[in-house]
């Protein structure tokens, strides 16, 4: 409850400043809010409240997710600075639209009731289709937005049919009573429930980028100015497969069969044709995009095979996925910033001048492939251990043939910065901004070499 | 404490070494970490004492939840391969010294980077942590030929890694699935991986994951396709790496994962494994005898003893094994011998080619005594390292099966036909244009060739050391019980 509440008043203060023109106030004091909501939400540890007949629930599990979302916005914040450096105007509206949607994010992975995970996943969306075409002069942007728009609030609509749907046959929005209602009811669910369910698992993919659900994301992505790109594929991905996994994990705490066949298609699906499709692709943020298409695939082993382990290995899973993505649009930001693009060709030699960024660059692709010793390695270490504990042996083989593939669209950064020659340029990034992309990579490090400091949390 | 040392020290010296800018200074700061790092293999050498025992041991909590320990340590096999890691990565950054590459700060760090993964690798007493630097040795190979290969280096490399990062990848399902099955609670300790209850039918899956991971590295036909192409294509510190210790990660696999794991599926589909490893020894021998590049042409020869050293560790016989440990160490320092070799006539001539090559031996006779040396080596001849290691292979595999052990003794006999003829057509003959002002090898080649000599004889005629120090180690991982 605590962070949503931090959450709104800062987004509020941040319009009132920008009404008062103080734009050089407006990125501190949303760090400072964004860390203050950070310290307001850590308190909730081991408190297991609920709130307003368990509408909202400040369990453990709701606070690990949160504090790694409020982390990734901080990290996005902070660049928030140097992307947004050659605009005159104070954009309090953009930050203040992000705020809220990190607001909707916090309601998502916190909720106890369908009616809240609704109401996030609306007050996330209804923000992110702002968000999507606040480059308001640039076509891309506005196809971005109408897409996503179009899609989504359609979905929504599945979505909201699927929950009432649910409600229709256990009338209960709680999702306890939910669960109550299952496991009464186990092995002779009615036709509605189910077709509810696969309404909301419908719904809830479409958030995540889940094949078959996914068509939006890599024009969405490509379009949306970069900054915020970082924010969809970072904080808004860990939002809904939070919330599908929560739902899982209280709802089914034990009738596997009925949606077991269907998420493990989905969840095959999603990991070959992401990194498949992703190996056509000729620029980084495209790349980008269909990269978390896969890990959203991935994700879904921890929901699959849901146990204490695997919501362990989810939480660093999207830690280091987060934190990995956030660093490669950062460098994305710089090089879009120099060359006008991002191709795969027009980053060749950049590391002859540009040594920090590379590194840091390669760095995150060797994260996202999985290479030990980084943070993305043992991220998928817990993961395929979690999924291989439950007897998904088969799934996790499909998900290493995916990685193996995915190994290929990854080092086409690498290759090109490093073994192509090309037309030297200086990226130009300030001070600041290569101490945050440095602290980013040390961070990947240090996961990966004291990854016990990050797991065995929930 | 000693393995610890010989893990951290690489790379705590390599750190720095990347900031630096001269290149001599770099050189020599690197050639001495290198020797320091021998150095303390040697004490490590000293201080071990002949038992079925693993010694030096070291052990901290990592990972205490999922039974994850930082676990190092060496038993004899391990010393062997440390020592030769440690041996031959002096001599390789010595061997390069007349070559400039550019940028040398990351080429020596890279070396040094990778020195470090492969102690990792063969003292982790520790299933996954085995598998982190498994992986951790390939990045720094990946960069080293990457950046400083020849021709085409980009795909081949990028073959080279998509190959050995794909099959690695099933050992590590392989290990998790095995974790779930040691006894309670679960731990990732080599010896309870050891432990593990497998059904007939999980272990022939995981033998198969295994078999997939070890033979893209070693590599067995036919899983050989990047290793030509990698091992002509990168430049010469990074073939010998490969070539020399590399390559030994995948034999060292199969002994200390693969026997102990899937002890019965080996003696189900071993023969499989067993014919794929002959098929490619005589692939290699013929196709090698047709080669024109050198380097190719090492190269294939290098297939063909893999594939020797294969079906040895495949049958399960303890000569056989023995034999396949010694010739882990001989055809490292053989290969690295060779390429040296080869690198230090190409930087002389420019070529590598055999056919406009001759007479070297008229001009340089140094070379082409150091060249015979190592080239008998390599084809086994009596007194030499190579005939050990392959004699005892081939006892092993004659016990085993008479065809197989006919088979891979004709692909010796091939290996004195391609390697001879190559001397032949090189070193003897007449002296060309392009061989006429070649130079005699320097004092720095000479001292990085001195070791190598030493060691081919040394363990060519007193083998017994040697074979002491693996013993029981052999033992203890053919009969290990549970």
């Amino acid at each position: 409850m605590a962070p949503i509440i931090s959450l709104s008043v800062l987004g509020v203060l941040v319009l009132f400043f920008g009404i008062l023109k103080k734009k050089s106030l407006l990125l501190p004091l949303i760090l400072a809010g964004l860390l203050i909501t950070l310290i307001l939400t850590i308190p909730e540890w081991n408190t297991f409240r609920s709130y307003y007949n368990d509408m909202l629930m400040a369990d453990n599990y709701a606070v690990a997710f949160n504090t790694v979302m409020i982390l990734s916005t901080l990290f996005i914040f902070s660049f928030a600075g140097h992307y947004y450096k050659s605009v005159e105007r104070p954009l309090d509206d953009i930050y203040a639209i992000m705020i809220f949607a990190l607001a909707g994010a916090v309601m998502m992975t916190s909720y106890g009731n369908l009616i809240i995970l609704f109401l996030g996943i609306e007050t996330l969306s209804i923000a992110l289709y702002v968000l999507a075409g606040s480059h308001k002069e640039a076509i891309t942007s506005n196809e971005a937005t109408l897409k996503y728009f179009l899609m989504g609030s359609f979905i929504s609509g599945f979505l909201l049919f699927g929950i009432a749907l649910i409600y229709g046959s256990a009338h209960s929005f709680n999702l306890k009573e939910i669960a109550e209602f299952v496991s009464l009811h186990s092995g002779h669910l009615p036709p509605m429930f189910i077709a509810g369910l696969f309404l909301f698992i419908a719904g809830l993919s479409f958030k995540i980028a889940i094949v078959p659900f996914h068509f939006w994301a890599p024009d969405v992505y490509e379009g949306t100015p970069t900054l915020l790109t970082a924010f969809m594929a970072s904080v808004v991905k860990t939002a809904s497969i939070v919330a599908l996994f929560r739902f899982f994990s209280i709802v089914f705490a034990g009738n596997r069969e009925i949606w077991e066949p269907t998420l493990v298609i989905l969840s095959i699906l999603t990991i070959l044709i992401g990194n498949l499709t992703g190996l056509y692709q000729p620029g980084l943020k495209r790349m980008l995009a269909y990269s978390s298409i896969s890990h959203s695939g991935y994700m879904m082993l921890a929901v699959i095979a849901f146990s204490s382990r695997s919501a362990n290995a989810l939480l660093f899973y999207t830690l280091s996925y987060s934190i990995a993505t956030i660093l490669a649009f950062a460098i994305l930001m710089l090089i879009r910033e120099s060359k006008g693009n991002d191709f795969f060709t027009s980053m060749n030699g950049l590391a002859k001048k540009n040594p920090l960024e590379a590194f840091c660059l390669t760095i995150a692709m060797l994260s996202l492939t999985g290479i030990p010793p980084l943070a993305g390695f043992m991220a998928k270490f817990f993961l395929f251990a979690a999924a291989v504990e439950q007897g998904y042996t088969g799934l996790v083989i499909i998900a290493i043939l995916g990685s193996a593939i995915s190994a290929v669209y990854y080092f086409k950064p690498i290759i090109a910065m490093y073994f192509k020659e090309g037309e030297e340029i200086q990226l130009k990034a300030g001070r600041l901004f290569k101490i945050i992309i440095g602290t980013l990579t040390l961070l990947i490090l240090a996961i990966g070499l004291f990854p016990f400091l990050f797991s065995g949390l929930i | 404490m000693l393995t610890v040392v010989l893990i951290i020290l690489p790379l705590l010296f390599a750190l720095p070494l990347f900031a630096f800018r001269k290149e001599k200074l770099i050189k020599r700061v690197a050639l001495v970490i290198a020797l320091i790092e021998f150095g303390v293999a040697v004490a490590a050498f000293i201080q071990y004492k002949t038992s079925c025992h693993c010694q030096l041991l070291f052990s901290a909590h990592w990972f205490g939840s999922s039974g994850i320990t930082l676990k190092f340590g060496m038993d004899g096999i391990s010393l062997l391969l440390v020592m030769l890691t440690t041996l031959l990565v002096p001599v390789i950054i010595l061997s390069s010294f007349r070559h400039s590459y550019k940028k040398p700060s990351a080429f020596y760090g890279l070396i040094l980077v990778m020195e470090m993964a492969l102690v990792g690798v063969f003292t982790a007493f520790d299933g996954l942590i085995f598998y982190i630097f498994w992986e951790m040795a390939l990045i720094p190979a990946y960069f080293i030929c990457a950046v400083w290969g020849g021709n085409d280096k980009i795909r081949i490399t990028f073959k080279f890694f998509i190959y050995t990062f794909t099959g690695s990848l099933f050992m590590l399902v392989a290990l998790i699935y095995v974790y779930f099955r040691t006894p309670l609670p679960h731990s990732f300790d080599l010896f309870a991986l050891y432990n593990a209850t497998l059904s007939p039918a999980g272990q022939t899956w995981v033998f198969l994951a295994l078999f997939f991971a070890f033979a893209i590295k070693m590599p067995v036909f036919p899983f050989h396709t990047w290793q030509p192409d990698t091992y002509t294509g990168s430049p010469g510190p990074g073939t010998m790496l490969l070539s020399g210790i590399m390559l030994k990660m995948g034999i060292y696999g199969v002994i200390r994962l693969m026997i102990p794991l899937c002890r019965e599926a080996l003696q189900q589909f071993g023969t499989i494994a067993v014919i794929l490893s002959v098929i490619g020894i005589v692939y290699a021998s013929l196709i090698a005898i047709r080669q024109d590049d050198m380097k190719r042409l090492v190269a294939y020869s290098s297939i063909a003893h893999a594939g020797l050293m294969a079906a040895g560790v495949f049958i399960l016989n303890i000569k056989a094994l023995e034999g396949a440990v010694i010739q882990m160490i001989s055809h490292g320092i053989n290969i690295v011998g060779l390429f040296i070799m080869i690198e230090f006539i190409q930087e002389r001539v420019n070529t590598r080619k055999i056919s406009e090559l001759g007479g070297i031996a008229i001009k340089a006779p140094r070379l082409a005594i150091f060249f015979m040396i190592l080239l008998l080596g390599s084809i086994a001849l009596p007194l030499t390292n190579g005939f050990i290691g392959e004699f005892l292979l081939l006892l092993g595999l004659f016990e085993y099966n008479i065809v197989f052990a006919v088979i891979a003794g004709l692909a010796m006999i091939f290996s004195a036909v391609y390697m001879l003829w190559m001397y032949q057509r090189t070193m003897l003959g007449k002296v060309n244009a392009l061989t006429e002002n070649i130079t005699d090898l320097s004092v720095p080649e000479t001292l990085a060739l001195v070791p190598l000599v030493i060691m081919i004889f040394w363990i060519g005629i007193f083998p017994g050391m040697f074979l002491q120090t693996i013993d029981m180690d052999i033992l203890k991982i053919l009969f290990y019980s549970h």
